[in-house]
C-alpha cells in the first residue's frame, strides 16, 4: 500500500498536478527523506558488520581452498596428461564428425550450378576489366570494387607491426642487464659472416627483390599483386639481413624508413580512394580513366594502390622479423 | 553404416579442410604448450582457405584473368572467395605476429611455454 502511494507521490503527473495548483512539495520531500534516513542507515549499519564476517570466512575458505586444492589439482593434472591423448582424440573425432555431416549436405564441389556462383561473380566477370581496366579479375575486385577491404587490411597489417613493436623492442639506452644481454646475444646462435651464405646472398638478393618488385608492378596483368610481392621484397630484405648482419641493414632501413613508407603509403591509398569514391559517387569525371586493358600503365588506381600495398607489406614483413630478432628495426 | 556421409563423394576438398580443421583446433583447445596453440590455430585458418578455395572453383574453368578479351561468366572461376582467402591470410598472419609477440613476452617473465605451469604460477603470486 504504502509502496504504492510513495510511487504515486514520486510519479510524473503527481508532480504535473501538484505544479498545475502551485503546490509547495517542500513538505512531502522533508517527510520522505525524514522517513528513509534511518532505514537506509540500519541497512548500511548491516552491510558493514556482514563484509566483515564475509572477509573473514573468505580468507578461512582460502586457507581451506588452497589445502585442498592442491591436492587435486596434481592429481587432476595426472589424470589429464594420462588421458591427454585419448581425450583430444575423441574430442577432434566428435568436431570433425559433426562438421562433415554438415559439409555432406552442402551443394557438390566444383559445379557451376551452386548458389555461390551467383550475378555478383557474373557482374565482376562480366564488367569487371570493362569499368576497372584490370586484366587480373581479382585484382580489379580486390582494389577497385572493394578497395575498402584492402585498405582495411593494409592497416590490420600496420597495427599488427606497431603492436609487435610495443611488445619487444628494447631501448638501445637501458641499464636493465637482461635486455642488454638480449642485445649483446643477438648474434649467438646465428652464424657469423658465413662465407657460403653470403655470396649466395649476393647473387640471389637482388634477383628477389627484382622479381618482387615485377610482380607488384604487373599485378593488374597477371597473377600477382602488393601482397604477394610484398611478401617477395620483404622475403629478398630478410635474406640480406641474416647474410650481412643489421649494421648493413641499418645503413637503408631504420625505424624511420619503416613509420614514413609505411604511414606515407596507407595516406596515399587513402587519399587516392577518397578521390576515386567521392567522383564516383556524385557521377564526377575522373581524371583516372581505366585505360587500355593489358598495358602497364592502365588499370586506373590499381597500379598504384599495388604499390602503396607492397610497400607496406615489405615494410611489415622485415619488420616483424627484425623485431623478433633483435627486438628493434 | 556411414550413409549420412555419402554426400562427401563429390567433395574431397571440402572433407579434408574439415579434417585440418578439427585437427587444428583440438590443438588449439587441448594443447598445453604456447607455440602448439598457436600452430593450431594456423593450421585452422588453412583448413579456411582450402574450404574458400574449394567453393570457389568449378570444373573447366580458368583462373580468373582475362585471356583474349573473353568476359563471359562460362570461362573463369568465381573471383569472390580468392579475395576472401587473400584477406583471410593477411589477418593470420597479423594475429599470429601478435601472438608470437605475446608468448615471448610471457615466456621472458615466467620462463615457460607451459600455460598451466604460468597460471600455477599466477596463482601462487596472487596469494
Amino acid at each position: 500500500m504504502s509502496k504504492i502511494r510513495r510511487d504515486y507521490e514520486n510519479s510524473l503527473w503527481r508532480k504535473l498536478v501538484r505544479f498545475v495548483y502551485g503546490e509547495n512539495d517542500s513538505f512531502h520531500e522533508k517527510a520522505g527523506y525524514d522517513i528513509e534516513h534511518p532505514e537506509t542507515e540500519k541497512r548500511k549499519e548491516e552491510t558493514f558488520f556482514e563484509e566483515v564476517d564475509y572477509t573473514k570466512k573468505k580468507k578461512e575458505s582460502d586457507k581451506f581452498f588452497a589445502k585442498y586444492s592442491a591436492i587435486a589439482e596434481k592429481r587432476g593434472e595426472k589424470v589429464y596428461n594420462h588421458f591427454y591423448k585419448f581425450l583430444a582424440a575423441i574430442t577432434c573425432f566428435s568436431i570433425i564428425m559433426i562438421l562433415l555431416v554438415t559439409v555432406a549436405k552442402l551443394p557438390s564441389f566444383g559445379n557451376p550450378d551452386n548458389p555461390v556462383n551467383n550475378e555478383v561473380s557474373e557482374r565482376y566477370i562480366e564488367q569487371g576489366l570493362e569499368e576497372t581496366g584490370a586484366v587480373n579479375i581479382v585484382a580489379g575486385m580486390i582494389l577497385d570494387y572493394r578497395a575498402f577491404d584492402t585498405l582495411g587490411e593494409s592497416h590490420v597489417l600496420f597495427i599488427a607491426c606497431v603492436c609487435v613493436m610495443i611488445l619487444l623492442r628494447l631501448d638501445k639506452e637501458t641499464n636493465d642487464p637482461e635486455k642488454l644481454k638480449a642485445l649483446e646475444n643477438d648474434r649467438d646462435f646465428e652464424p657469423k659472416n658465413e662465407a657460403i651464405l653470403q655470396h649466395a646472398a649476393k647473387i640471389l638478393v637482388p634477383v628477389i627483390i627484382l622479381f618482387g618488385i615485377y610482380i607488384v608492378l604487373n599485378g593488374h596483368i597477371s597473377p600477382g599483386g602488393g601482397f604477394a610481392g610484398g611478401a617477395i621484397i620483404g622475403s629478398g630484405l630478410i635474406l640480406y639481413l641474416n647474410a650481412f648482419g643489421f649494421k648493413k641493414t641499418e645503413m637503408f632501413f631504420t625505424t624511420k624508413t619503416f613509420s614514413v613508407v609505411s604511414v606515407s603509403s596507407l595516406l596515399f591509398y587513402s587519399l587516392s580512394k577518397t578521390y576515386s569514391f567521392f567522383t564516383g559517387a556524385n557521377d564526377l569525371h575522373s581524371i583516372i580513366g581505366p585505360g587500355t586493358p593489358g598495358a602497364i600503365l592502365s588499370a586506373g588506381l590499381i597500379l598504384p594502390l599495388n604499390i602503396a600495398v607492397g610497400a607496406v607489406v615489405a615494410c611489415t614483413m622485415y619488420g616483424f622479423y627484425a623485431l623478433f630478432r633483435k627486438g628493434g628495426i | 553404416m556411414l550413409e549420412f556421409l555419402s554426400g562427401l563423394n563429390d567433395k574431397p576438398f571440402e572433407a579434408v579442410a574439415i579434417i585440418l580443421f578439427g585437427i587444428g583446433f583440438t590443438t588449439l583447445f587441448l594443447h598445453p604448450n604456447l607455440i602448439k596453440k598457436i600452430m593450431g590455430l594456423n593450421i585452422m585458418d588453412t583448413a579456411v582457405y582450402l574450404f574458400l578455395a574449394a567453393k570457389g572453383f568449378i570444373y573447366g574453368r580458368k583462373a580468373p584473368i582475362v585471356v583474349d578479351g573473353v568476359t563471359s561468366m562460362e570461362a573463369y572461376i568465381n573471383p569472390i572467395p580468392s579475395g576472401l582467402v587473400l584477406t583471410g591470410i593477411v589477418v593470420s598472419v597479423s594475429v599470429t605476429a601478435v601472438m608470437l609477440a605475446l608468448t615471448v613476452r610471457l615466456y621472458r617473465r615466467y620462463h615457460t611455454l607451459d600455460i598451466d605451469e604460468i597460471l600455477k604460477i599466477i596463482r601462487k603470486e596472487g596469494n
